[in-house]
């Protein structure tokens, strides 16, 4: 940690109330050059406090940067991850507010739902299998708070890497139906197919970027809880939406989600 | 084009293909060629290798996916014949040193009919129709023309840029896949380096068999029983060398292996 208590209270003020009043931020690490990644997570983690501090709850877990293509891009070996929120979640089919966002964008991903405690160091992809009650598609709605999607990685992080929201399909499938680094996916924005493929695409398989979340919350002392709904990682790269978008997936075996931004 | 220049074009790509040389493109040489002067120019290139003793044992259709078309910077796709010196099976070698000029490979689905498909006219319904089994599917593809500098009269001259293909471990009856949302995890050398999906290809691999039937029934050629089907590939091109391996899975279907040497 580098950074004092009120620095990291006043940051996360400085975040939260981007999204919240919709104006973009410059980047923080501009002013804290030197801020690490324990700095950053306490900025999430203030964040996080002041939501539930209002009534908010967590809705869930998610993980970010889990293509290898982008983490070597970005200079790093592990992923990010960051919180849900039951007010980010919207429904299949649903009619979302563009205006509820500041430059939103969409990846298509798979969800999963778990029935057991998972607790690293040591959570391995077996323990994930094991654990995971169904999984179902979704899509992430991602909207950075800083200018131009123009951060970097510690900035991403403190930002509770841009989650802003969730569309979940109407299907579940169980674990043992489906062979996730194979099953494919297919958006499609106003009728175009934009972006296409594979679960491999995240971490190799969707339930190893769920271990390495089980590990990297070990090092805070914290374990996934049964009953968890985890959004794994980006399958397709993102796709900017606006007002008047409809979007549609289609992912082989467990169904579709739709959404359309008004 | 005259039919003497459309013999040397095919006779030149011929010569081509057996001592590994590339030419320039065809477009650069003849910048009035039409897609149908090309078709007879392939013609004239397939004559020659059957003339050689090879066999047609099914067709392909290429340059289907965004991907491949911004690559190659060519905006319809192509079409091609394969015979029976280019197939390979699940776990062999691929002599690319000996045998190929500028290997890239791709992955798809093939399908193998077990009816005729003669267009024009020929739906998604009669492909589904007309298709024994889909397999898992390495494209080896290859051009004849400098640095791939390829527009679309250049690879349709060029047999589509065929090359050689290797097919996977199972068939699986249509009914039984989701041709459409089916993905697919491209990996070299034990790293992943692309995913996708069937809709990669024109939306559905049965649309590019559908477009395949019905492109070459204005030629009077048609897809026939027993044949095998190249639908497109699924994932961007990827340039190989001698030693590598790569392994392709598709999901509901199955993986194909192969090495490079």
């Amino acid at each position: 940690m580098t950074l004092s208590k009120e620095v990291i209270a006043q940051l996360a003020e400085h975040v939260e109330n981007a999204e919240l009043n919709k104006k973009a931020i410059t980047k923080i690490t501009d002013d804290y050059p030197d801020m690490d990644w324990e700095d950053a997570y306490a900025i999430q983690y203030a964040i996080r406090k002041r939501k539930q501090d209002r009534g908010t709850l967590i809705a869930g877990l998610k993980m970010g940067l889990t293509s290898h293509a982008k983490m070597k891009q970005m200079g790093v070996e592990t992923p990010v991850f960051g919180f849900l929120t039951d007010y980010g979640s919207y429904a299949d089919g649903a009619e979302i507010d563009t205006s509820n966002f500041i430059h939103p964008r969409i990846e298509g991903e798979v969800a999963v739902m778990t029935n057991k405690t998972l607790k690293g160091p040591g959570c391995h992809i077996g323990s994930v299998l094991a654990a995971i009650d169904f999984v179902m598609p979704a899509i992430e709605i991602i909207d950075s708070r800083y200018e131009n999607f123009r951060f970097d990685l510690k900035s991403v992080i403190a930002d509770n890497t841009s989650a802003a929201g969730y569309v979940t399909g109407s299907n579940m499938k169980r674990i043992e139906e489906l062979d996730l680094p194979t099953l494919g996916v297919v958006l499609e924005k106003n009728g175009e197919i934009v972006e296409l493929g594979a679960g491999a695409a995240v971490l190799g398989h969707p339930a190893a970027s769920v271990a390495m979340l089980a590990n990297m919350l070990a090092e805070r002392g914290e374990e996934i809880s049964a009953g968890t709904f985890i959004m794994t990682g980006g399958i397709t790269a993102a796709v900017a939406v606006e007002k008047g978008d409809n979007i549609n997936m289609r992912c082989q075996d467990i169904g579709s989600v739709s959404m359309r931004f008004v | 084009m005259n039919k003497d220049k459309i013999k040397s074009y095919g006779d030149t790509l011929y010569d081509c293909l057996k001592n590994r040389t590339t030419i320039d493109p065809i477009t650069e040489q003849e910048s009035d060629v039409t897609i149908e002067d090309a078709y007879h120019i392939s013609l004239q290139l397939l004559q020659r290798r059957l003339d050689d003793g090879e066999k047609v044992i099914g067709k392909k259709i290429g340059v289907t996916s965004k991907a491949v078309q911004n690559m190659l910077n060519v905006h319809q796709p192509d079409f091609g014949f394969l015979t029976d010196r280019m197939v390979y099976s699940h776990g062999d070698e691929l002599p690319i040193s000996t045998d190929m000029i500028q290997p890239k490979a791709e992955g798809e689905i093939a399908f193998i009919l077990k009816h005729d498909l003669s267009g024009p006219g020929v739906t998604n319904a009669d492909v589904l129709r007309a298709t024994e089994c889909v397999m898992p599917c390495f494209e080896i593809v290859d051009s004849r023309i400098k640095d791939w500098k390829i527009k679309i009269q250049d690879t349709v001259a060029d047999n589509a840029s065929c090359g050689l293909f290797v097919l996977g471990d199972k068939a699986v009856r249509p009914d039984k896949v989701d041709l459409v949302t089916c993905g697919m995890v491209h990996e070299k050398n034990g790293e992943i380096i692309a995913t996708g999906a069937g809709a990669a290809a024109l939306g559905s691999p049965v649309n590019c068999v559908a477009w395949l039937a019905n492109t070459l029934g204005e030629f009077g050629i048609k897809l026939e029983a027993g044949e095998v089907i190249l639908s497109g590939s699924l994932v961007p091109l990827h340039s190989i060398v001698p030693g590598d391996s790569m392994h392709l899975s598709v999901g509901g279907i199955g993986s194909a292996y192969v090495r490079f040497t």
